[in-house]
């Protein structure tokens, strides 16, 4: 190296930084973004800062008492209510996954056919599963129970863990008076239960009708304390919550929360890419059903969706208008009015997109697996192969894609929920 | 806090919560009823179920009891309708019909027609909602 190149050297390099750092202080100023009086009200409406108090349960008595919360806590992990001793709903719920699983399809007892769902915050939802064939999160939990791919247990199985456990008696007994007595085995097999398997669901019809409705109240009630537990799962506070709180004080601290991109792609987001459309409110979801076109998963049908969910939910015994059910009519409009027909042939959940990048893969059979492949997806909006695909295509350039791409990972953070319901109780207290 | 942004913050939670929506009376479009909404919800959120009271007149003032009402609806933008099927539950007398099971599920602008048939007169009407 000539000793005359060293100044020219260090004022290149001089120069670089500047136009560095330059770049970095105006890349990092999303101030600079312009929203209009509309768009801040629409930001508004999606912040956490609007977000309701939790609905009602009105199906559920127990809801909202603690020691049903405790309870459902124990029997969310608790790996005997299953037909090997080995699955518990945290099996496919895991906590450190957001309580989804990471697969395409859940792994229970066997292969699953849909994608786990995220419990943050689903208590929100007057739906429960991809086509909303339930209507509360009690009713929700006693179909994996029993669903051969899943737990594949049966009713009078997990009675028989409830009246043998001291711990979980005692628990029940202090929420709902008495448990009956299953131990007469003439009356109460060791397993039964309305199921696909022959010998287990023939057992359950040779049982009386007042024995098996017994069981089932006791049945419904563990739906009933592992809702109590769900209903604590809710969303925390992230990035872009402080930022929608900095663009509307205009606090430029706050504003820093998003990066000049991410907050290009939420302008994208509640514009031109119409996320907004389905994915509006505070937990970005409206909890309806759309069909947007999505590929069913390969050598399979499509799934038809909420058309048949709607039937199935309108004639479910454990619905919010029958006999185990807590509520009056008249606190059961979402079911009473349950739209029904041809607008909804493959039509879905719309998820929350709430921490929705530790949530992948994604859609009902979590056909695409990244989120660039969801937004590529919109972009084109493909033809339906049942129905019609309700979402048109978006024309966004691939740097405006990747500007929303970014924008949704500001939607993370940890649950507004404490920490301790996040671990396994059962570990917790072998290690004590 | 500065005053301009207490000012800022005051306008938007201004606009959030001032809502045309919850009310609005129209004659129907053969002129044969006066129809009017009010909504038990205010403001009226969007996701969010809730019920109207529907009162008829005729063109004369005069309350219209025991009529058959139904309700369409949906957003012309998107060709998809309400996300419920609401229903009247209920005759509440003078003119006025309990509407249960209203629901909107996105931002922007709906339509919700009200078809009434009276007698042997039928005739219906629309009306505009922005969210």
């Amino acid at each position: 190296m000539s000793p005359v190149s060293l100044p020219r050297i260090l004022y290149t390099t001089f120069a670089l930084a500047v136009l560095f750092i330059g770049y970095w202080l105006i890349s990092i100023k999303s101030s600079e973004i312009d929203w209009s009086p509309e768009e801040i009200k629409v930001l508004s409406t999606l912040s956490l800062d609007s977000i309701e108090t939790l609905p009602k349960s009105h199906s559920n008595t127990v809801a909202d008492n603690p020691a049903a919360a405790e309870f459902g806590w124990l029997l969310f992990f608790d790996e005997r209510l299953s037909h090997n001793g080995k699955i518990s709903c945290a099996t496919c719920h895991v906590p450190e996954l957001k309580f989804t699983d990471g697969l395409k399809t859940a792994a229970g007892a066997q292969a699953g056919l849909r994608n786990t769902n995220t419990l943050i915050g689903v208590a929100y939802s007057p739906w429960q599963f991809w086509d909303g064939r339930k209507d509360s999160l009690w009713s929700q939990a006693l179909s994996p129970l029993e669903n051969e791919l899943e737990h594949a247990g049966t009713r009078v199985q997990y009675v028989h863990i409830i009246s043998s456990d001291e711990n979980y008696k005692k628990k029940y007994q202090q929420l709902f008076d008495s448990l009956p007595n299953f131990s007469n085995s003439a009356r109460f097999p060791e397993s039964a239960g309305p199921i696909n398997n022959k010998n287990l669901n023939q057992a359950w019809q040779n049982m009386t009708s007042e024995d098996k409705d017994l069981v089932t109240s006791v049945f419904v009630n563990i739906g009933k304390v592992i809702e109590a537990y769900e209903r604590l799962l809710l969303p925390g506070r992230s990035r872009f919550d402080d930022y929608v709180q900095g663009v509307i004080e205009n606090d430029p601290e706050k504003l820093n929360a998003l990066s000049k991109d991410e907050a290009r792609g939420l302008k994208l987001f509640i514009g031109k890419a119409q996320c907004i459309n389905c994915h509006n409110g505070p937990l970005l979801t409206n909890n309806e059903f759309h069909n947007t076109g999505i590929l069913s998963p390969v050598r399979q049908l499509p799934s038809v969706g909420r058309v048949e969910g709607v039937d199935k939910v309108l004639n479910d015994p454990f619905n919010c208008l029958g006999q185990y059910s807590d509520a009056d009519k008249k606190q059961c409009a979402d079911l009473r009015f349950a739209k029904s027909g041809d607008e909804l042939i493959g039509a879905h959940k719309v998820p929350t997109l709430r921490n929705v990048v530790e949530t992948a893969p994604y859609m009902y059979a979590g056909q695409l697996e990244t989120l660039k492949e969801v937004i590529e997806h919109y972009n084109s909006a493909p033809l339906a192969m049942i129905g019609h695909n309700e979402s048109k295509s978006l024309e966004l350039s691939n740097k405006e894609m990747r500007q929303l791409e970014l924008f949704l990972f500001s939607l993370s953070s940890p649950l507004a929920t404490d920490s301790k319901w996040l671990k396994n109780p059962h570990l917790a207290r072998e290690k004590l | 806090m500065k005053l301009a942004n207490i000012i800022v913050l005051l306008l938007v939670s201004l606009t959030v919560f001032a809502n045309s929506n919850i009310e609005a009376t129209k004659v129907s479009n053969n002129q044969l009823f006066k129809v009017s909404y009010i909504s038990k919800a205010d403001p009226i959120k969007i996701n969010k179920i809730h019920s109207w009271m529907i009162h008829l007149e005729d063109m004369n003032g005069n309350d219209i009891e025991d009529a058959k009402i139904t309700i369409d609806g949906g957003m012309p933008a998107h060709n998809h309708g309400l996300p419920t099927q609401p229903q009247i539950t209920e005759n509440l007398g003078e003119g006025r019909y309990l509407l249960e099971g209203m629901k909107f599920h996105m931002l922007g602008y709906w339509t919700v027609t009200v078809s009434i048939s009276h007698g042997n007169l039928s005739d219906e009407v629309t009306f505009e909602l922005n969210f």
